[in-house]
């Protein structure tokens, strides 16, 4: 009996073992996570005993040096060697430390970071009675509309508590897809939903708009969670473990020591395809793969727009993450019995996501059904099954995540008297009256269009070449079909800003402070960069695509 | 390392292309300027490469190769053989002509935004589509080819959509309907080919491992790389249905008379003189160099198209009551003549499709861009809403008439030369086919002679009574295109010479030889 893995502690509780053995913790590899867990904690603390004035500069303060420090932590491992050669797993067989781990870790620090800049911006909403307000609620607890409300408005107050929701949801983001056994993987997505929910919850223009998409979000999140509570017992019946290892192990058959407790379940093959189902399914969910795709929409129309950009962003790259994670890990001896099924999951994605985008009417909404026709994209490269599918899966990441921000960011700036215009008629002509917003917001838009000399052509590229090389040929085709189609759409919105005719009572373009204008900037630095030199990139993609086993 | 010629003759207009769009709002005149230099040092940078090509040299010459995306195998390569030189230069010399003609087209009508730069953005596009298409004549890696190949769509997708014809019958707000119309269906219409194309460049590599043209083709023509029957007819297809999209090809075709139509008239050149030659271009690059077996597999088919588009585009071209369609629809004819000149698998029908393709650039430039100084001057492009034209603006008449003529193929005019070829190469080896083209020569009489006689003869009307004649800048834009038509038609032995040797090669990438006897003569 292994005494190092923590299920001991349970299939050994029978034994007359006094010794509980201290658990062995490597706080120099997991630092990068324990850095954004302290920096949320003293957010709250900040939020405790600070005075209100003072908390908006305390907390982005706090935010970003912890997000930089989290960033420089994961660089010092990955040069560390704990990327390729030192990778192994840390904190008793919970966490794993590899190349995918780090690369995506560092993804979404640098992501967070963008997008704190974005949560951070004061000068786009009209100063409320003197106060430079932000993107969130003046106060999420009074009623929308009461007079609670406008006394809170009035006072000036401001939900700084946006930013350790931010930062523990990062720290979840960390763990997910570096998580080693089904429990920490369970913990780290509560971990990262629960702040999300509320924060699309938050919103300081349209707030029952913005609680309704928490409600749902939070509804569907919640079953979602229950379909993956469920999946992991099974899957804990059918090995006697969570660790990823023990049930690879027992998926391939070369398990020797067999718990008495659990022979009448373990290898029963029932359980283990119900369970790796559920759990799949409740990680589709949150990459918002069709058919778990519903919540999509009406959450990034109601959330504001700072939290869709990040969610959009960040959310994706550690479900992605830990989809990698479960099926080249712990289920590599089952690609064929999950290959099939993700095929057809990837094709209706791919289709679904652009057939109805075509029909919205809403900016976000758009954005939305994009994201999941990106999310089917994504899916081809996880099929591949190989080490070029985990890099080309890691690279796309990297560049759709910047994309979604900056374009997230360019929504909030277009703004008439009722706060953002999302409504796309409202959008015509922007490219008259500011040509270089329009202009930045093209680009992004050919970048998701996967136009060549943009990260998204790159990361296209990429993910159909590894899908081709797997052998799914006919997924490549209907990958290259499907980005036909969405083209239509991003292409309609380039007409839209360039071709039309103003509207005379349309919206303005507001000024941003440097902070929305560095997230936008770095958007079109990473898209364009990742588009015409991606070789360094990709390199170190292709350097983090093995899993630690 | 040797000063790297061919990257430094499609970067400068692209360096050309950002510097005029920063150009401020007020110094609209400074920017044409800018473009129109930047557009002739190209031009001189052209003429270089053309000086330094030997024809009877390597296949590839000037070329450079640089490591550039490792992970999928992509170089950095250019290269060109005596078919790229020839296009090169196309290039180089319309596109200042096309500035040139250009020169009011996109003077803003309202000058009260500070902002708003359609004049930078006009220019700067042009250059930018220079810059693209030079390179992908230019390169020798598939992948590098491909991504200009896409990456051109924007820059003309805006100059379609952006900088609409000004001579529009049912007002501002329909001209900009069907503008963007026409903008989007050309964009559709290329991005689905490019999509489909992109498909078959992943295949590609999945089978052969790298984008090198070179290294495949030889690998194929050693015999080391096998590709299977079938995947290798898939893959020309997909490359194939992006250029037939580009060429274009009945009956992928129909993106382009609402595209001519819409644009100004230098755009319009731009699209079918410049940008389409792409497509042909890149058959003959490409697939009959990449795919030998799929592409003897796939003309007859081919050749049943082309002929369709010859036939097809003049009978339609004869039908026409705008002025710019019918130019758009005689394109189509003439695209249907290269096509079969390339797929005719004879040394003749490449070369002339060869010197088609300059021919018909030339030809359809000097052609389409005085119908674009008459339409300016009317404000409309309805046939009947000309009439005893030459007696008011004879010179801008006999401009016409002399484009007009290049067109139907007189002999003593470039096309004529280079049509005979095609038709002379086709009739050897698919005599039925030949003949059949023929009728094409004979509808272009029909169509450009009444066009000239609907517009230019008979009684004046009297809303063209005061029309002036062409101006000096129209005059130095027509008078050279009209010298090369005429050198060109006397003496086509400067581009042959260029030319023919990389035919042959060509030819023997697909195992062809030109059926006996020969016909020398047409030489």
């Amino acid at each position: 009996m292994s005494t190092t893995a923590v299920h001991s502690l349970w299939t050994t509780a029978a034994d007359p073992i006094a010794k509980i053995p201290a658990p062995k913790i490597e706080y120099g590899q997991l630092s990068p996570t324990l850095i954004v867990v302290g920096a949320a904690l003293i957010g709250v603390l900040i939020e405790a005993f600070l005075p209100r004035k003072s908390r908006y500069y305390a907390q982005v303060f706090v935010s970003v040096v912890a997000l930089c420090a989290a960033f420089a932590a994961v660089v010092a491992l990955a040069a560390d060697g704990y990327g390729t050669t030192k990778a192994h797993i840390a904190a008793m067989g919970a966490i794993a430390v590899d190349g995918p781990a780090l690369f995506l870790q560092g993804t979404i620090l640098l992501a967070g970071l963008v997008g704190l800049f974005t949560f951070a911006e004061r000068r786009l909403d009209p100063a409320a009675h003197g106060n430079r307000v932000d993107s969130f609620a003046a106060q999420a607890a009074s009623v929308p509309g009461s007079d609670s409300e406008k006394a809170a408005v009035k006072a000036g107050f401001t939900t700084t508590e946006a930013f350790p929701l931010l930062l523990f949801a990062i720290a979840g983001m960390l763990v997910f897809p570096s998580a080693n056994d089904l429990l920490t993987l369970f913990v780290a997505l509560e971990v990262f939903s629960l702040p999300l929910y509320l924060l699309c919850a938050l919103a300081r223009r349209k707030r029952l708009m913005s609680q309704e998409a928490a409600v749902k979000y939070f509804l569907l999140g919640a079953f979602a969670s229950a379909f993956t509570l469920f999946g992991i017992a099974l899957l804990y019946g059918y090995a006697g473990s969570v660790s990823y290892a023990r049930i690879a192990q027992v998926v391939d058959g070369t398990v020797t020591n067999v718990d008495p407790a659990l022979a009448n379940t373990m290898g029963n093959d029932a359980l283990l395809l119900l369970g790796s189902a559920l759990i799949v399914m409740g990680l589709l969910f949150k990459v918002g793969a069709v058919p778990f795709h519903m919540w999509t929409p009406d959450v990034y129309q109601g959330a504001p727009t700072p939290v869709t950009g990040f969610m959009a962003a960040a959310t994706k790259v550690a479900a992605f993450g830990a989809l990698l994670r479960l099926l080249y890990v712990v289920l590599p001896g089952m690609r064929w019995d999950w290959r099939p099924v993700m095929w057809a999951v990837a094709i209706i994605t791919m289709l679904g996501g652009a057939i109805i985008a075509i029909t919205q009417t809403d900016i976000k909404r758009l954005l939305a059904y994009s994201s999941i026709a990106h999310a089917g994209f994504i899916l081809a490269g996880v099929i591949a099954t190989s080490k070029d599918g985990v890099s080309s899966v890691l690279f796309y990441l990297a560049g759709y995540s910047f994309v979604t921000i900056g374009a997230f960011a360019v929504v909030t700036l277009v703004r008439d008297a009722g706060g953002e215009a999302t409504h796309l008629s409202k959008w015509a002509g922007l490219g008259r009256r500011s040509p270089l917003v329009a202009a930045v917001f093209a680009v992004f838009l050919l970048a998701f269009a996967g136009i060549p000399l943009t990260s998204g052509f790159a990361g296209k590229f990429a993910v159909f070449k590894a899908a081709a090389d797997g052998g799914a040929a006919p997924l490549v085709v209907v990958g290259v079909i499907s980005s036909a189609i969405a083209a239509f759409f991003y292409i309609r919105v380039i007409v839209l800003m360039f071709f039309s005719e103003p509207r005379p009572e349309g919206p303005t373009v507001a000024v941003p402070s440097p902070l929305t204008t560095a997230a936008i900037a770095v958007g079109v630095a990473v898209t364009l960069v990742l588009g015409v030199a991606p070789q360094y990139f990709l390199d170190l993609a292709s350097q983090a695509g093995v899993f630690v086993r | 390392m040797s000063f790297p010629l061919l990257t430094a003759t499609a970067a400068l207009p692209a360096v050309g292309a950002v510097a005029t769009a920063a150009v401020p709002a007020a110094r609209r005149t400074a920017a044409k300027w800018l473009a129109l230099l930047v557009s002739l040092a190209t031009l001189a940078l052209a003429i270089t490469v053309l000086v330094r090509f030997e024809p009877g040299g390597a296949r590839y010459q000037l070329t450079e190769s640089h490591a550039w995306i490792k992970n999928f195998g992509v170089r950095y390569e250019l290269g060109v053989d005596g078919i790229a030189v020839a296009l090169i230069a196309l290039t180089a010399v319309l596109i200042p002509f096309i500035i040139l003609a250009g020169w009011h087209d996109a003077d803003p009508l309202e000058t009260g935004s500070r902002r708003w730069r359609p004049t930078q953005g006009f220019f700067a596009l042009i250059l930018a589509v220079e810059a693209m298409v030079l390179i992908s004549f230019e390169s020798t890696d598939v992948f590098l080819f491909y991504i200009f190949f896409e990456a051109m769509l924007i820059p003309m997708y805006f100059l379609i959509g952006g900088f609409g014809d000004r001579a529009h019958a049912q007002g501002e707000e329909a001209a900009a309907t069907q503008r963007s119309y026409a903008a989007v269906k050309f964009l559709l219409y290329n991005l689905v080919g490019g999509l489909l194309m992109l498909a078959a460049v992943i295949g590609l590599y999945v089978v052969a491992g790298n984008f090198s043209l070179q290294e495949i083709a030889q690998a194929r023509a050693n015999g080391s790389l096998h590709m299977a029957t079938s995947t290798e007819r898939w893959l020309f297809l997909g490359f194939f249905f992006a250029f037939a999209v580009k060429a274009p090809l009945w009956p992928l075709h129909t993106w382009l008379p609402n595209a001519m139509q819409e644009s100004t008239a230098p755009v319009a050149v731009l699209i079918t003189a410049v940008v389409d030659k792409v497509g042909t271009f890149a058959m003959l690059r490409f697939c009959l160099q990449l795919f030998p077996q799929a592409s003897k597999w796939a003309t007859p088919v081919i050749l049943v198209l082309a002929l369709i588009s010859i036939v097809y585009g003049a009978l339609l071209a004869v039908g026409q009551r705008d002025i710019k369609r019918l130019v758009a629809y005689a394109s189509i004819s003439h695209f249907g003549f290269i096509i079969m000149g390339i797929f005719a698998m004879t040394s003749q029908g490449q070369s002339g499709a060869t010197l088609y393709m300059v021919n018909h650039g030339i030809s359809t430039a000097a052609w389409m861009l005085v119908a674009g100084f008459l339409i300016s001057r009317r404000g409309s492009r309805l046939i009947a809403d000309y009439g005893g034209v030459q007696k008011v603006a004879p010179v801008l008449a006999g401009t016409f008439l002399i484009g007009g003529l290049a067109t139907l193929s007189l002999p003593g005019l470039a096309p004529f030369v280079s049509e005979f070829l095609v038709l002379v190469g086709t009739f050897t080896r698919y005599p039925a086919i030949g003949i059949i083209a023929t009728f094409g020569i004979v509808l272009a009489a029909l169509y450009a002679l009444v066009l000239y006689q609907r517009t230019m003869t008979g009684p004046v009307k009297p809303e063209v009574s005061a029309m002036p004649d062409l101006r000096a800048r129209e005059l130095v834009v027509v008078a050279p295109l009209i010298v090369l038509l005429i050198f060109l038609g006397v003496y086509p032995k400067p581009v042959t010479d260029i030319v023919n040797p990389a035919v042959k090669q060509t030819m023997s990438d697909v195992h062809k030889t030109d059926p006996k006897p020969s016909v020398e003569a047409a030489k």
